[in-house]
């Protein structure tokens, strides 16, 4: 059978606030167990939420920056399930009144086109605790560190039809809320975790079919993987007959298989209703031009921007554009050397490779974007050859100096003055009489070939300071006439 | 045999005592102490004594005092209903669950009325979680009414209303969620009060229903009730529920003033279902306000009777989720050797509550169940508006409304105890005006056979002033609230 995958993705996204949503404990990650749990996110008795503003502000700008309604007066409720590391037995989350409703997200596919995707919602809610199991045998240890964490989770309307377009939707989403500077977007560490909503029809029809939910994926390449194992799952169920259960499942990476969630586990009946400890966030338009006002260019506009102004193609854009900081190095560059291309291809060439070799986020490179626009402006002022220019940029990133700094302190000035050169090849002619028999014997497409073995010479000599295409002229010039 | 005055003095006598150095804190501390020490046992009030902090804090009021410093509560010793969280006192609830909770934090009720001087002398009783009307769910046991030894003191603020008529302390808090504070008072024969919602913080207090709790002020007179609610209320950054409204000094708004002073009588609060006897008593106390300058006004408030109805389903769906932190994970109540996770909830829980409150945590589920939602918690949500608009159209036409606080005197323990309903049903003049968040007292009106009987007065929101003030006058003009139980330190 012709199955047509359909698609919803819910994120969790944590967002970057100081302190957690209801109460003053600190968000950082990596802490000692329980250090960052106060009486509030222990839910000791009588202890109450008293709501982040800075969350709300978050959230808004979220909504405003997928265009969405803002809700006017959203709601606190109350989902209530037993579990141990939610302490109040109950989480803050918002079911009937989101603070962002409706919106469309034009997600940018990998070849330039977009891909409206809905939003159905974003609702504020606070994080549960971790149960530890590996620690102490035969018993669970709990650590609320996470518990009160500010989420937002985004919903999306079933509208993914493949692997790639969730992926895409991920990156463009991670892409925007770093820009937005509402998370930090660090998946590894929890920032953002995605469910997948799948089900499959027949292709040419409208009905959904029953669907499953994988819970928690946390990269973008499980993602992509959980999405063909559940699908080929469904599908060889389909095909012979089968039926789909509705459930909840597990994406397990190492055997990459989704396994069903033990009923306990899976959701029952939340009994939601409004939680009486908080007022209705009410934002007011004043609020929302306020935080309209503070929002930054968001990835579509500076992608076209790219183009446009600084001439460079939708594929460099493409690149550059959805890490924030890579686009804002990038723009520092251009500011200092005016050279947009080349400082396209040394960020995304050079410099990326050797901050992924290293391990290194832009936003720490060592070699600074002034320090890359110096080494660029040497090159178009003909001073470095593309091989020295390597060479700079190989001392630069090893923190010994600005790229004239080492052009002096190692003479690596390009030669470019003919009369030095005559000289130099002059001497590599008259010294190697045999190679040169050997080049006037040869024909034109052998010839090309011998004249490296001057070149060769001529650059070790001269230290590879050369200038390369004048050194050619000037040797092919009295090589040919050597015949 | 204690010196009789100082256990029957207003807060202001205390204070000019204390000021003028005739008393010392300490000497009235131990005083209300040894009350407590001598005759606790046959009532059963007071649960945790803080004898030695108490002795304490008592000599530093007394430093301040001989600075010729403090304010109006200074000095003066206080029981708290054991719901409010007292840091490194334990904090029972009345349950077997917290039996040995200790909270590393004061609430704010408590850190309030210690800034202002006050000593607590110990914690009182009450119903388990503050379910109940007659102080029978307690985990530590029933709690006496001084009036009467077979009688229920009411409750849940019942161990609060207890001590305080048998004379334990001059000034106790409580909490009201459906009249737990204004019940008890009127069994006990003492005035209490419930604040507007949100008049005073919640922050600190062991929440039942987080949209009806509200903690009080429960003393010997109105006056009395005044000097404390100053002390109590005001905004709070930790209550977002908490109002940014000025706080007034009550005490000194006080005037006796109602010269046309209109005050609604509710026919609904006067039908068959009220003790004759009990109606005598209020219409005789209103008249009293009459002769003073009030006009009474016949008013309705026609969707009273749903009251009980709605109660009984937002403050059960609130209180199962306020209670589900119960679970015997972090503090609290854990059975012994859980086999798994849902071994250690359902023993921990079912080991630690009580019939009451378990009874009300599956009402409560079950009202909020898929499928039950709109039919309960939803249609209770809207009922619930309309009866804070029955109050709304009445107080258009009246400043005050009255009636009687409790369908009847103190009844016999046991009485009501396999009958929830009929138990629920002592709450039927005092749970609207939870619903409708608006304040409301309770002053004793005088006795039917020995036995207390209050008026409840309700105000406008945030006018706790006007029924203070109503309360005031009929305290000036009569001496009900001056009667004392033939108890202890009062027996004749």
């Amino acid at each position: 059978m012709n199955w047509e995958i359909v698609m919803g993705l819910e994120v969790h996204l944590q967002l970057a606030t100081q302190s957690k949503i209801f109460s003053g404990s600190a968000t950082q990650f990596g802490a000692e167990p329980n250090c960052q749990a106060d009486p509030v996110d222990l839910g000791m008795p009588g202890m109450l939420p008293v709501l982040n503003e800075e969350a709300v502000r978050h959230a808004v700008t979220f909504g405003l920056g997928i265009g969405a309604k803002i809700g006017e007066r959203s709601v606190f409720d109350r989902k209530n399930y037993f579990y141990p590391d939610l302490p109040k037995g109950y989480q803050v989350s918002q079911f009937f009144a989101p603070i962002v409703c409706e919106g469309v997200f034009d997600v940018a596919m990998p070849d330039g086109s977009l891909l409206p995707i809905r939003i159905t919602r974003a609702h504020l809610e606070e994080d549960a605790g971790k149960s530890v199991h590996d620690i102490f045998p035969r018993e669970t240890g709990i650590d609320l560190n996470r518990a009160g964490t500010p989420l937002l989770e985004i919903v999306t309307e079933p509208d993914f039809r493949t692997a790639e377009q969730a992926v895409a939707y991920l990156k463009a989403l991670h892409s925007l809320v770093t820009y937005l500077g509402i998370s930090d977007g660090n998946m590894a560490e929890g920032s953002m975790r995605c469910d997948i909503n799948i089900s499959l029809r027949e292709r040419g029809t409208d009905a959904l079919g029953t669907r499953t939910e994988i819970k928690n994926v946390n990269s973008f390449r499980f993602v992509e993987r959980a999405i063909h194992v559940e699908c080929e799952r469904q599908a060889d169920i389909l095909d012979s007959g089968g039926r789909i259960i509705q459930e909840t499942r597990l994406y397990d990476a190492e055997q990459n298989v989704t396994r069903s969630m033990r009923s306990k586990e899976v959701a029952n009946d939340y009994r939601y209703f409004p939680e009486p400890d908080l007022l209705p966030i009410e934002i007011d338009a004043d609020y929302i031009e306020a935080v309209r006002a503070t929002l930054p260019e968001l990835p579509g506009a500076k992608r076209n921007r790219f183009v446009s102004d600084y001439g460079l193609s939708e594929y460099d854009a493409t690149l550059l554009v959805p890490n924030h900081a890579m686009a804002s190095f990038f723009e520092a560059v251009v500011d200092h050397c005016h050279a947009a291309k080349p400082a396209a291809n040394w960020i995304l060439g050079d410099l990326s490779g050797a901050l992924n070799r290293a391990d290194i986020a832009i936003e720490h490179s060592p070699l600074s974007a002034q320090q890359l626009a110096g080494l660029i402006s040497r090159i178009e002022d003909g001073t470095l050859s593309s091989k020295l220019a390597k060479q700079v940029f190989d001392a630069m990133w090893e923190g010994l100096g600005d790229a004239d700094e080492i052009i002096e302190s190692r003479g690596l000035k390009q030669v470019s003055d003919a009369g030095a050169l005559e000289t130099m090849v002059a001497e590599v002619i008259a010294a190697n009489p045999d190679q040169v028999a050997q080049y006037v014997a040869a024909d034109e497409a052998k010839r090309k070939k011998l004249s490296g073995f001057f070149v060769g010479q001529i650059m070790k000599a001269s230290q590879g300071q050369a200038n390369p295409q004048l050194l050619n002229q000037l040797l092919l010039e009295k090589l040919d006439a050597q015949s | 045999m204690p010196d009789n005055d100082v256990l029957t003095a207003s807060v202001s006598e205390l204070h000019r005592m204390l000021s003028a150095r005739t008393i010392s804190s300490e000497e009235l501390v131990s005083t209300y102490l040894g009350q407590i020490e001598a005759e606790n046992e046959a009532l059963n009030a007071v649960i945790t004594l803080c004898r030695e902090q108490a002795l304490a804090d008592a000599r530093e009021a007394d430093h301040v005092l001989s600075r010729g410093e403090g304010n109006p509560l200074t000095g003066i010793p206080l029981l708290h209903k054991d719901i409010f969280c007292t840091q490194g006192v334990r904090t029972t609830c009345g349950s077997h669950m917290l039996e040995t909770f200790e909270p590393a934090y004061d609430a704010t009720v408590v850190a309030k009325l210690k800034a202002a001087g006050t000593v607590t002398l110990g914690k009182c009783n009450m119903d388990e979680f503050a379910m109940g009307s007659s102080n029978e769910t307690s985990y530590f046991g029933a709690v006496k009414n001084p009036w009467d030894l077979n009688c229920v003191p009411g409750g849940s603020s019942g161990g609060s209303a207890a001590a305080l008529a048998a004379g334990f302390a001059p000034l106790v808090t409580g909490t009201d969620t459906g009249g737990s504070i204004r019940q008890p008072a009127s069994l006990c024969g003492i005035t209490g009060l419930k604040p507007t919602y949100g008049r005073v913080s919640r922050l600190g207090i062991i929440a039942f229903a987080s949209s009806l709790d509200q903690a009080g002020p429960m003393a010997r007179s109105a006056e009395d009730c005044a000097h404390m609610l100053t002390a109590m209320s005001g905004i709070d950054a930790g209550d977002s529920t908490s109002a940014d409204r000025a706080v007034p000094d009550f005490a000194a708004a006080l005037n006796g003033e109602i010269e046309g002073l209109r005050i609604g009588i509710p026919r609904e609060y006067f039908s068959e279902a009220l003790n004759p006897e009990v109606r005598e008593r209020i219409m005789a106390a209103l008249s009293v306000l009459e002769k003073a300058g009030a006009r009474l006004v016949d008013i309705d408030l026609p969707h009273t009777h749903y009251a009980i109805a709605t109660y009984y389903v937002i403050a059960p769906a609130e209180a199962s989720a306020n209670l589900a932190r119960y679970d015997g994970v972090r503090f609290g109540h854990r059975c012994d050797a859980p086999i798994d996770l849902e071994d250690l909830y359902l023993r921990s829980r079912s080991e630690g509550f009580g019939e009451e409150v378990q009874r009300r945590i599956l009402v409560g589920t079950y009202a909020l169940s898929s499928g039950f939602y709109d039919a309960y918690f939803n249609k209770a949500q809207q009922v619930r508006r309309i009866i804070a608009e029955d109050f709304h159209r009445a107080f258009e036409m009246v400043d005050v409304i009255a009636g009687p606080s409790a369908p009847n005197v103190a009844f016999e323990r046991g009485a009501k105890q396999q009958d929830p309903v009929a138990m629920y049903m002592e709450d039927i003049y005092t749970l609207a005006v939870n619903l409708a968040g608006l304040p409301g007292l309770s002053t004793p009106a005088g006795l039917i056979n020995g036995m207390p009987v209050g008026l409840q007065l309700i105000g406008k929101a945030f006018d706790e002033t006007t029924i203070l003030n109503t309360a005031h006058r009929l305290q000036q003009d009569t001496d009900w609230h001056t009667i004392r139980p033939n108890f202890g330190a009062f027996q004749s």
